[in-house]
């Protein structure tokens, strides 16, 4: 029986981080992508230039798809907590519960309905209303992102509630909102979406360049996201650190674990590689830089913070991951800041549109920012075990009276549905941005007798394209 | 976790906030009937509409909207894990494999509104996801109102159930009556919002579905208080048969009136008929359960969330619902009127 509950936890947790792995893909470039539209909307109100609304209608094709898998995935969630985590919704629903509601409330009525006339409403609405959709669209998007943080934030940092008879109630709505890691992760959270949608954004405009097409689009894509990442990608450095600082002060057992530090008697070294040890309670094959990581977390070479072993072992994250995924999180942040630096230079120098080598680096950077996205989920969500709300709850003892067979049954489904349709998902973005921004004129799309859908007509003509290539 | 369901003295504000929030439920859940009853019909209804153009016309008469009628459901899912987490940890677990079927099929109707599109020529398995997603995220439906309607076995306060509880004659008749239900309202919805042939197809299609719909209303009616005896003792001791009696009543002049307008060719009154029926099984639906949200154990003030939440999250209900109304009937205006074939929203 014990063999069989404990399996019923690791499959309901590798349930969850898989559909929220796959959903969190679609909102992290969603988020900047909607901002990125209703600029283009702007911009080319502005100055008048066509390519502005050439580009602001291929990725507007581009968001229906993705946005379209965010909904799908993100509906599977808001019911999960209930059908495999029955014991979180009823222990902290008094709490979570209500920020999940403001985020239908407030974000996902606004975005879904907007985005019909964004997608749909073009030639119905005037001109104002459609950039207006694009930016409550745009809007919608982030408010989700608030809320949705806010709970996230509270299970690392709680405050603002009280226990009573095991179960949580509020006692300050401000305090619940706006908990102590809050709002370092939602910064962090939203500068990660703009720059997942800036590295996209840049490695399409060095594709369309590096083969010489869409010559115009390609450069204002490059020139946008040069100058996001130039500025997003040192300020996330500044964020993180910060963020990392405050994880310090509320989550010490998590940053132990970041740094695979064990002995916090001693300055901590700052570990390039390791292979960190749980059971012997050290590294093995270490590469390390001494008092580099106390000067990083304390600010002071000689400072001193928790090590894993000043934690019980029953409360100790596991340390493998969220080592190894907090350096791969910073791996991509380092190649960014570099783009974003190099990109810079080359634009002063006025050769960005024609320096080979930096198009072939960028061209292929396209996923960083969602493998960042990624990692950096990983070491926190991995980070904050053995709890689901910290020190309040622990994740073993919030799952759903469901059993092991279920779950087995559920689990399947989901990884063979969400390969398929995801995977094809992603392969008509792909088509969408091989085929590239609309070439003839714009009212040529609403001829009659021809029904369209967002993205139908671009593809019409890529599968053409893709058969005479 | 005996404590969570032993009585204590209730104020008024403990009394009326969750009186409120069942309504609120109750309002979020017959709204996704409805809206997202059309959309998932026009998908059942696909297969009786072979060309692809007539296709392409029904899934644009609902293109602007599905997004927006899907997070009905969210809502109302949301709404019964904010004001009654109790009922949401004890439901969830209960219809485990129904509910997950549901959000599966969700995802294949979802991704077909833009994949199909984007798939063109090689479009037909999309329009198979479209069908299928939405044939088996109705039925899922009507799966779960039937697991909910035969009870759940609460054991201290958890789900104390086992894996296939759900799974009896009585549910699986209700997933069928749901798919008909919509597959009705669908073809109701392309009489009032299509054109020319795709419109006279669903008006012979009306009659039948309308006939099917009634049959299985009344198949419903007899079947629930005869198996479920809490049911039949609400509906038939005596004066509530006669102060209920309007609902039988109310549902038979509605089901004429139906068959009269899709008859008579009428292009919205069908519609209008299918939804109040609807209205009416569901206050027929919430008659038979009142006070009980698990039904038969955990009423609506057992399973409320505390008052604080309650109420923080009502603020925002009270302020925010009628925002979102108006801007969801201002979309529905935009793209009013109706579509021939081959047109579509560009």
């Amino acid at each position: 029986m014990q063999n069989l509950l404990s399996d019923a936890v690791l499959l309901a947790r590798i349930q969850f981080a898989f559909t929220i792995s796959f959903h969190i893909l679609f909102p992290a470039f969603t988020i900047g992508l909607a901002a990125f539209i209703a600029t283009l909307e702007v911009m080319h109100t502005r100055t008048g230039r066509p390519h502005y609304d050439r580009l602001a209608r291929m990725w507007t094709k581009v968001f229906a798809v993705s946005f379209a898998m965010g909904v799908v995935s993100g509906i599977v969630l808001s019911y999960q907590f209930g059908t495999n985590w029955s014991g979180f919704s009823l222990i902290v629903g008094n709490v979570v519960a209500p920020l999940i509601g403001y985020e239908v409330l407030t974000a996902f009525f606004l975005e879904a309905t907007f985005l019909g006339i964004l997608l749909f409403g073009r030639d119905r609405v005037p001109r104002w209303l459609h950039t207006t959709s694009a930016i409550l669209v745009a809007v919608g998007t982030s408010l989700s992102a608030f809320w949705i943080l806010a709970a996230n934030s509270w299970m690392h940092t709680p405050t603002g509630h009280e226990v009573r008879d095991g179960i949580v109630y509020p006692v300050s709505w401000f305090q619940i909102i706006f908990n102590p890691s809050f709002p370092y992760r939602l910064v962090h959270m939203l500068n990660a979406a703009y720059l997942t949608t800036s590295l996209v954004v840049l490695a399409v405009g060095a594709r369309y360049l590096l083969a010489n097409r869409h010559i115009e689009e390609g450069r204002t894509m490059m020139r946008m996201g040069v100058g996001m990442i130039a500025i997003l990608a040192p300020l996330q450095l500044v964020i993180g650190d910060l963020h990392g600082l405050n994880t310090a002060k509320h989550q010490p057992a998590k940053v132990a674990a970041m740094e695979a530090h064990w002995d916090g008697s001693k300055p901590a070294p700052l570990v390039l590689f390791a292979w960190p040890d749980r059971e012997a309670e050290t590294n093995h094959f270490e590469i390390s830089i001494p008092k580099a990581a106390s000067l990083i977390i304390t600010h002071d070479p000689d400072g001193l913070f928790p090590g894993l072993k000043d934690f019980p072992r029953d409360e100790r994250p596991p340390v493998a991951p969220v080592f190894f995924s907090f350096r791969l999180m910073v791996g991509c942040g380092m190649v960014m800041i570099a783009t974003g630096l190099l990109g810079a230079w080359l634009w002063w120098r006025k050769r960005l549109f024609t320096t080979t080598w930096f198009l072939k680096f960028v061209a292929p950077q396209w996923p960083l920012g969602f493998i960042a996205v990624l990692a950096g989920w990983m070491v926190t969500e991995i980070g904050r075990q053995p709890w689901i709300a910290h020190g309040i709850l622990r994740t073993a003892d919030a799952i759903s009276p469901v059993s092991a067979s279920s779950l087995v049954v559920s689990l399947s489904a989901f990884i063979v549905v969400y390969t398929l349709v995801f995977g094809v998902g992603i392969l008509y973005v792909r088509r969408l941005l091989v085929k590239g921004p609309p070439t003839k004129p714009a009212h040529a799309e609403a001829l009659p007798n021809r029904p369209l859908s967002a993205a139908q007509d671009a593809l019409r003509g890529g599968a053409a394209e893709g058969a005479r290539s | 976790m005996n404590s969570l369901l032993a009585s204590a003295p209730m104020g008024p504000l403990e009394f009326s906030v969750p009186v409120i929030w069942a309504l609120l439920l109750a309002t979020a859940t017959i709204l996704y009937v409805v809206l997202d009853g059309f959309d998932l019909g026009i998908a059942i209804l696909f297969p009786l509409f072979p060309e692809e153009h007539q296709r392409d016309l029904m899934m644009n008469s609902v293109a602007p909207y599905w997004d927006g009628n899907e997070t009905w459901l969210v809502l109302g899912g949301g709404a019964l894990w904010v004001a009654f987490p109790l009922a949401y940890s004890i439901i969830m677990p209960a219809l485990y494999l129904p509910m997950i079927a549901l959000l599966l099929a969700l995802i294949f109707r979802g991704v077909a509104f833009e994949f199909r599109w984007a798939a063109k020529p090689h479009h037909r398995k999309w329009d198979l996801a479209f069908t299928g997603g939405s044939i088996v995220a109705a039925f899922a439906q009507g799966v779960v109102v039937g697991g909910l309607l035969q009870g759940i076995t609460v054991t201290n306060g958890r789900f104390g159930g086992g894996t296939l509880d759900w799974l009896t004659p009585f549910s699986v008749f209700c997933g069928l009556s749901i798919v008909i239900g919509y597959a009705t309202i669908g073809a109701a919805w392309l009489m009032m919002r299509t054109e020319g042939e795709v419109a006279e197809r669903a008006r012979r299609l009306a009659r039948p579905l309308f006939l099917l719909l009634i049959a299985v209303v009344v198949i419903i009616s007899v079947w629930t208080p005869l198996a479920i005896p809490r049911i039949a003792e609400r509906w038939f001791a005596w004066p509530n048969l006669l102060l209920l009696s309007p609902v039988p009543v109310l549902t038979a002049a509605v089901a004429f009136w139906g068959l009269w307008a899709i008859a008579k060719g009428r292009h919205n009154q069908p519609f209008f008929a299918a939804v109040v029926l609807f209205l009416l099984a569901f206050a027929g639906l919430v008659i038979s359960n009142i006070p009980y949200l698990v039904p038969p154990t955990i009423d609506i003030w057992q399973a409320a969330a505390s008052p604080s939440s309650q109420v923080f999250m009502l603020i925002g209900t009270v302020l925010l619902l009628p925002i979102i109304l108006m801007y969801t009937g201002f979309v529905y205006w935009v793209f009013r009127g109706k579509l021939r074939t081959g047109e579509g929203y560009h």
